[in-house]
């Protein structure tokens, strides 16, 4: 089996995030990059599927040059290989591109599943799994809290809004994961050591058949028009209790109209 | 004034909140119309999306759309947008909405949106606010190609009526085969309680691992029952197995917006926050005054939750009865 992992970097959750004056675009600089959280969780599924049925597991990443980082913690945490997509001219790529890019990446290369994380946490718009599953006319098997493979059969049980559903397709197939599925693995030392041997192949936009007029900033089909810093909140009012900590919240509720 | 495309979003046949914030918002760019995506549109659908100004219900009501998850409604949104160029297509900012979003962003060549907490018009264009970084930066933004596609966060518009008489128009859609790669095979439907649901709540109360125990979350249920509220969680309660996981409320759980948001032995992780920091007021009890969620709150009591919890919740009866 040959599974494909899509991982993004993204300003460590810790840190505030801004957009930069001059583009709108998100500051990447000001603070560390990290594996986008969620993508975690997709990466030690492919993982565990593979040591269940064999097979190989190839990271993708489409991201800035430091983005290495990431691919490069993927494989130390088992991957067997990765695939950067760096360019400058992708700079500024809405998800409509990013898509296009991501599904290029996996076009072809005879991958039965693609696992994504189910959203990164500096966009958080939880599209980027769809929309490569209609781009490659795959069946999309997202929001999984389970996965299961038998024979060239994925199922899945989706997680809705109230409960959850199962859903079952036959492969290849696009499958995003929730971070409820697993327990993702730490790095060993003898997994960072082994990581530094594995190939990353390092693709352009051009090099995946990309016209570079459909990508990066010029191309994106919305735009920030502005934006601001959320006027601060004025602090609030806190008090310890003194046994009259519940009294209080009541006036304070009633004042607000609340009861 | 041109069409603007609403997905309905309804639970067991019934229009969601959600449904009516987007109809309200929909008649700030146009004439909105509904579109329902299943089997069995009820009388009572109807009525209610007519009351909120759907002139025109488009009803792709085969059995068969049911079946596949999300790209049936993208399939139909996108024959839709084919045939009748609307101004924009609105879908609700749900796991499944911003899916079908996506696909038919892909479908239609066009730009999307996604958890807007406005739109307006601009001239001839439709601008949509972004609340970004856990709310700390708001944005506007335009799609510059193609329908804007935009997904509208609940909550975040209030639902105004405007009644119409809806007219029904039935669509018939041939379903991709790539569409049908993907089988609902079963639902497993988590237990329902009595309490508002929670990304609907006007207020929510919540509880973390301060909570302690399963137990321990009566203490929290019995204020949210005096206020009406629903109850939400944080991720260590929930992982606890204190309390079900569609509770959990943050970056992996639900994203809420209420008006009053009690949050009770949670210290405001970042993750935490991402689900709730937009909440108009919020009011924090925790036995640790460093606790970063004091933060946030409008106000905030430094205690025990097991003594001022259930005096309030005593307070609030005694005041209103
Ligand atoms: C604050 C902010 C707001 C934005 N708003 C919009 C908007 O409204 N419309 C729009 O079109 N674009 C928007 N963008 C741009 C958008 O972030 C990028 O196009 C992004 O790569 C895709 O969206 P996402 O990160 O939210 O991905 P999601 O759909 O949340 O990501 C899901 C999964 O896809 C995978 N993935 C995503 N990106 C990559 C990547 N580069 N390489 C490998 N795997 C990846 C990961 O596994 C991830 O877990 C916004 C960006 C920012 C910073
Ligand atoms: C990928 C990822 C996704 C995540 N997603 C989410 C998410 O969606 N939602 C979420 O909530 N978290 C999420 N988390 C977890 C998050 O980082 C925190 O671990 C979690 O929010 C902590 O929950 P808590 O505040 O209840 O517990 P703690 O941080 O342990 O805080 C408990 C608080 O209770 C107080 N307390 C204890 N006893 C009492 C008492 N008797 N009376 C009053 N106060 C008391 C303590 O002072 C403390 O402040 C995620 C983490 C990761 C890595």
């Amino acid at each position: 089996m040959k599974v494909a992992v899509c991982v993004k970097q993204v300003p460590d959750t810790w840190a505030e995030k801004r957009l930069r004056e001059a583009d709108a675009r998100l500051d990447r600089e000001s603070a560390d990059g990290v594996m986008n959280e969620l993508d975690e969780y997709a990466v030690e599924e492919a993982l565990q599927l593979i040591e269940a049925n064999g097979g190989e597991v190839v990271v993708i990443s489409m991201g800035p040059e430091r983005a290495s980082e990431t691919v490069r913690k993927a494989l130390s945490m088992g991957a067997d290989a990765g695939i950067h997509v760096v360019d400058d001219t992708l700079g500024g790529s809405d998800a409509v591109a990013t898509s296009a890019v991501i599904a290029k990446a996996i076009e072809g290369r005879g991958f039965d599943l693609v696992i994504f994380g189910s959203e990164s946490t500096d966009a958080r718009m939880s599209v980027v799994p769809a929309m490569v599953a209609e781009r490659l006319g795959w069946a999309q098997l997202t929001f999984a809290q389970k996965v299961e493979i038998s024979g060239g059969e994925v199922s899945i049980e989706r997680v809705t809004e109230n409960g959850f559903a199962t859903v079952t397709a036959a492969t290849p197939a696009v499958v995003s994961v929730v971070e409820k599925i697993n327990e993702p693995r730490y790095p060993s030392f003898k997994g960072i050591m082994a990581a530094k041997k594995k190939p990353v192949e390092s693709l352009t936009a051009a090099e995946l058949g990309l016209d570079a007029a459909t990508v990066g900033a010029a191309a994106a089909w919305s735009a920030v028009n502005d934006f601001a810093a959320r006027p601060p909140k004025a602090a609030g009012t806190v008090v310890t209790d003194e046994g009259d900590g519940g009294v209080k919240v009541a006036e304070f509720l009633a004042t607000q109209k609340f009861i | 004034m041109g069409e603007v495309l609403v997905l309905v979003d309804e639970v067991d046949g019934t229009v969601k909140k959600s449904t009516t914030e987007l109809l309200t918002a929909a008649r700030r760019l146009g004439n909105p119309s509904a579109v329902w995506v299943g089997p069995g549109i009820s009388d009572a659908a109807m009525a209610t999306l007519g009351e909120f100004g759907a002139t025109k219900v488009y009803v792709a009501g085969d059995a068969d759309v049911a079946k596949h998850p999300v790209a049936p409604a993208a399939e139909v949104l996108a024959q839709l947008v084919a045939q009748v160029s609307p101004v924009a297509v609105l879908v609700p900012s749900t796991a499944d909405g911003k899916e079908a979003a996506g696909r038919l962003a892909i479908r239609a060549g066009a730009g999307i949106i996604t958890d807007a907490v406005d739109v307006t018009l601009d001239g001839d264009r439709v601008v949509a606010t972004q609340s970004v970084f856990g709310g700390s930066t708001i944005v506007h933004s335009t799609v510059t190609h193609g329908v804007p596609v935009i997904t509208v966060r609940g909550n975040a518009i209030a639902p105004e009526a405007a009644p119409v008489t809806a007219t029904r128009e039935d669509v018939s859609v041939s379903l991709s085969e790539a569409a049908r790669k993907a089988t609902i095979t079963g639902h497993t439907a988590a237990v329902k309680g009595g309490r508002p649901e929670l990304t609907e709540a006007q207020v929510v109360v919540s509880g973390g691992r301060g909570v302690g125990s399963a137990e321990g979350f009566s203490v929290i249920e019995a204020l949210a029952d005096t206020l009406g509220a629903a109850v939400g969680a944080s991720r260590a309660a929930t992982d606890a197995g204190w309390y079900p996981h569609q509770y959990q409320v943050g970056q992996t759980g639900k994203t809420v917006s209420p008006q009053l948001y009690i949050a009770n032995g949670i210290s405001g992780a970042i993750q935490h926050r991402a689900g709730m920091q937009t909440s108009k007021t919020i009011v924090v009890v925790n036995k640790d005054a460093e606790a970063p969620i004091f933060e946030l709150a409008d106000y905030g009591v430094v205690g025990d939750l097991f003594s001022v919890v259930p005096q309030l919740t005593q307070e609030i009866a005694k005041r209103s009865s």
